[in-house]
């Protein structure tokens, strides 16, 4: 079954970027295809690869880019959201006059069409966050 | 055409298992996560309410999120434990998801 799924809360505010990252990790076992994982609103700071968590703890940017990597899974951060929160990739950065970018390996950003085409094309679509 | 809902906020916090259960059709299944398997509690101001809604919708509780708050055996009777394979097998046995935040 195609799914998508939607991410709306930063990694270590609460729990559902957590509940997020194990659905998916749970429904790709099971040999389901992730069509997207779009992050929105306070999602996007899932996708910092400058975050840097003690080392007892778990580093949420990287267990997705990693999940994305072994998966080829789309990680797509909405680009008003990202904008807003100081999320950036290489263009972006340049678009707007920065002088770096942070955005994780497997992370793209993207608008939010990517959800609504994620809606439509996938079978399920299950909503994470506040 | 049944629907899962999901609801991951505690009902002492906040309203949406509240609208959950207002809107949730009979035959329609509802997993609680996260915050939301304080629902799942016995024996609070909710219990009843809980148990009242088991007669027309299938309740469930994520089994990880349950065993986090040290609540494995402090369950409703009736509500079903899945873990996350099983929440996976839910959203492919329903239509759709509704997730309620």
């Amino acid at each position: 079954m195609k799914l998508g799924v939607q991410v709306n809360e930063g990694p270590y505010q609460h729990q559902a970027s957590d509940s997020a990252y194990q659905f998916v990790k749970a429904a790709v076992e099971k040999g389901h295809e992730i069509f997207r994982v779009f992050f929105y609103h306070d999602g996007v700071n899932n996708g910092t690869r400058l975050a840097t968590p003690p080392q007892d703890d778990r580093n949420v940017a990287n267990r997705w880019s990693e999940l994305a990597a072994k998966h080829d899974i789309d990680l797509v951060l909405c680009v008003a959201a990202a904008q807003r929160r100081g999320i950036a990739d290489a263009d972006e950065a340049k678009r707007n006059g920065k002088d770096a970018d942070n955005i994780a390996p497997g992370f793209r950003i993207s608008g939010l069409g990517q959800l609504i085409e994620a809606g439509i094309q996938c079978d399920r679509l299950v909503v994470f966050g506040d | 055409m049944p629907t899962l809902h999901t609801v991951n906020k505690s009902p002492f916090d906040k309203t949406s298992l509240n609208s959950c259960l207002r809107f949730a059709k009979d035959g329609s299944s509802i997993l609680l996560i996260e915050d939301g398997v304080y629902a799942a509690l016995n024996g609070t101001t909710f219990t009843e309410a809980v148990k009242t809604a088991m007669k027309n919708v299938t309740v469930y509780a994520l089994q990880p999120d349950i065993e986090a708050r040290g609540m494995a055996n402090k369950v409703i009777d009736g509500i079903k434990l899945v873990d996350y394979a099983g929440f996976v097998d839910l959203v492919e046995q329903n239509d759709r998801v509704e997730s309620w935040l």
